[in-house]
């Protein structure tokens, strides 16, 4: 098994003719991913990358059967396609976006609390399952078939985690990118548990930084219901206090979101921290006792 | 984005709170004559005249080249004129400058507003915030105003109260009653407090703000609740629907180089190191920064240069981690998926040509889709570039070239 996408999943592109939409449903088409349509309002009835276009996203799933939705729409009109997604019955919505305002998220997750859909993102990367599907912009080559799972706030940090994975011998089962932003859908905690519960999964790569208390979350879980180990690194040691580091939610506010304070926490919980991000492979190999 | 007391406090304004009223003044010539316009409708002729900087603890604060305070009192408008001397123009350092004095380039002239009356006036904390653990939006208020939040919550966290606002129905009466009551208040104070509470949420909402930090609050001697400061951070995202508050950044307040970035498009932030870094991809450039750390340096700055690393953007950020005179070293750390890390390799070769010498060693890692050929490049430029493609092997040269 693997988690969120596979390659049965039915998955449709919101912002589908846009320049961002179009790069990259063509490089996950050619990846492999199951692309059944788009959905640009207005655009409804042509064709694009020999798919449909629809105009509305419930348009598409009744059309299509779609299941899964990657969002490449603008950010002052990024919240409105999460709720579209949700009310049209998308079990899982990815959101690629970076920008929309916390007042616009803040509804939009609220919104969608009602329907059983997963939101992953925005301001990330997406979700990639080896040899399954890629629903996101990603580099997919990177990501060998293996057994690690990795959840992460950074889009190239998960990739050079990915990237020693691979090297290390072991391979990737899914990578979850949940997002740098202050509201997100799917928390850090939230994706651990999906690959706790995933038979193909051996081991989990944790990739954290400054900012809020996800991460602790997390390892408060893992350390009553862990069943795998957990390699972690939070990226921000040397970021100062009070600055937004690139992604709206890496901002140091008081004492408990330093990356010190979560390193902390995560080895207290029996997260194997590792200091270097030089050493993720390294450090899980050892864990699980792989030699490359 | 952050804004100046009075900005701040004309956003509120805007939206019904009642604040203390002032007017702002950029030279000495103009105070006395505004003062005197202030007073015709305050009816007071004491003023508090306050620096208008990004930074708290303005009233402690002292003003390098005078010796004032940040914030003084003027009992009268034949002080007016010596009071704004002693601010405006002047260095001012505070517990939150780190070390160094900020330029006052504005002055807010305030009325007084703590004269005596029926009641004694007394003074409370109030803050509307993102509650990210809770990922909706609270107030937090104290009776304990007019200072330092952070020792109040350490010293008597029981006097700091917190109430949660529902997104699906937004601030309801109850709420506003309850934290009215929880401040001890009745009768008039009451009421106007309640009226409070719902304006600065509303602003609060209205601005797409990240913060509205009230301290103090204000009940005065004749029961009025006023807002005497405001702290205000705005949702940089959401700046494309509120043009007006989007021109009240004040470049001064920022870092030059941090503006140079920004106007480059530029992720930057400048720190104080000696290895200077470029890197694509927030996480990873933060992690960067803590292996030039590992490796025994220290990072001269935070800069993500995105998805597009060519030769301009390349030339760009050398030019803007150079003109930091500590920087020893470059790290240039690239992981390469739809960005080829070849084409990379050649942007980092014609700036490196284009700029001539670059007096510092360079230490390119460049790891994904063809790597192996950005190496070879780089390797056979015949430049001062050292070039890696784990990310281990960058963080040994790193320490080489430092030793």
């Amino acid at each position: 098994m693997s988690v969120l996408v596979n390659k049965n999943s039915k998955v449709i592109v919101q912002g589908f003719t846009g320049s961002e939409g179009t790069f990259h449903a063509s490089q996950m088409i050619e990846f492999g991913t199951n692309v059944v349509g788009g959905v640009t309002p207005g655009k409804g009835g042509q064709s694009h990358l020999d798919r449909p276009v629809f105009n509305s996203v419930a348009e598409a799933v009744e059309k299509t059967g779609a299941d899964v939705s990657i969002i490449f729409v603008p950010p002052a009109f990024a919240a409105d396609a999460i709720m579209e997604a949700a009310n049209a019955g998308i079990k899982v919505i990815i959101a690629i976006t970076e920008g929309i305002p916390v007042k616009d998220m803040i509804i939009a997750k609220e919104y969608i609390s009602q329907y059983d859909t997963t939101l992953i993102g925005p301001n990330c990367p997406g979700v990639i399952t080896a040899d399954g599907a890629k629903v996101g912009i990603m580099p997919g080559f990177i990501f060998k078939k293996g057994k690690i799972g990795i959840v992460s706030k950074s889009g190239t940090l998960t990739y050079e985690a990915a990237d020693q994975v691979v090297k290390a011998g072991m391979g990737i089962t899914t990578a979850i990118g949940i997002g740098g932003d202050p509201i997100i859908g799917t928390t850090t905690k939230e994706a651990v548990q999906l690959l706790m519960a995933d038979d193909e999964t051996e081991g989990i790569v944790m990739i954290g930084e400054i900012g809020g208390n996800l991460e602790a979350q997390a390892a408060e879980w893992i350390k009553e219901h862990g069943t795998k180990p957990v390699v972690g690194f939070i990226a921000g040691v040397t970021a100062p206090a009070g600055r937004t580091m690139g992604h709206a939610g890496a901002i140091v506010g008081g004492e408990d979101d330093t990356a010190e304070a979560k390193k902390r926490i995560l080895r207290a919980c029996g997260v194997h921290v590792v200091d270097s991000p030089a050493e993720i492979g390294k450090k899980m190999a050892e864990v699980l006792g792989v030699t490359a | 984005m952050n804004l100046h007391e009075y900005q701040g406090k004309s956003i509120l304004e805007s939206y019904g709170v009642a604040i203390q009223r002032g007017v702002v003044v950029d030279n000495v010539e103009e105070a006395v004559a505004k003062a005197k316009e202030l007073s015709a409708s305050t009816g007071t002729e004491w003023f508090v005249v306050k620096a208008q900087i990004h930074a708290g603890g303005r009233g402690k604060g002292t003003v390098e080249e005078t010796g004032s305070h940040g914030v003084v009192l003027a009992k009268g408008i034949d002080k007016v004129e010596e009071t704004v001397k002693g601010i405006l123009g002047g260095h001012l350092e505070t517990a939150q400058t780190n070390g160094v004095g900020k330029k006052v380039n504005k002055v807010l002239i305030a009325e007084d507003v703590y004269y005596p009356g029926e009641s004694e006036p007394s003074e409370f904390y109030m803050s509307v915030l993102l509650d990210r653990a809770n990922e909706r939006n609270a107030i937090i208020y104290s009776t304990e105003g007019g200072m330092d939040i952070e020792a109040v919550a350490e010293n008597t966290p029981h006097l700091i109260f917190k109430e949660e606002i529902d997104p699906r129905v937004g601030l309801q009466g109850f709420q506003a009653r309850k934290i009215a009551f929880n401040l001890g208040l009745s009768g008039q104070a009451f009421k106007e407090m309640t009226k409070f509470v719902f304006s600065l949420y509303a602003a609060y909402e209205g601005a797409d703000s990240s913060m509205f930090e009230i301290n103090p609050v204000l009940k005065t001697s004749d029961n009025k609740i006023i807002a005497v400061d405001a702290k205000v951070t705005l949702d940089d995202n959401a700046l494309y629907r509120h043009k007006a508050y989007a021109a009240m950044r004040d470049k001064t307040e920022e870092d030059p180089m941090e503006v140079e970035a920004d106007e480059a498009g530029l992720n930057y932030v400048n720190l104080d190191g000696n290895v200077g870094c470029m890197v694509n991809g927030a996480g990873l450039a933060m992690a960067t920064m803590d292996i030039i750390k590992l490796s025994g340096g220290n990072p001269a700055n935070f800069l993500d240069v995105g998805g597009t690393a060519d030769a301009e953007r390349v030339e760009k950020a050398f030019r803007l981690i150079l003109q930091d005179k500590n920087v020893e070293a470059i790290l240039v750390n690239i992981f390469g998926g739809i960005v080829r890390c070849d084409r990379v390799a050649q942007g980092i070769v014609d700036a490196y040509k284009n700029m001539g010498e670059i007096p510092v060693p360079i230490i390119v890692r460049l790891q994904g889709t063809n790597a192996v050929e950005a190496k070879a490049l780089i390797d056979a430029s015949g430049l001062n570039v050292h070039s890696a493609v784990l990310l281990q092997e960058a963080a040994d040269l790193v320490k080489s070239v430092l030793s």
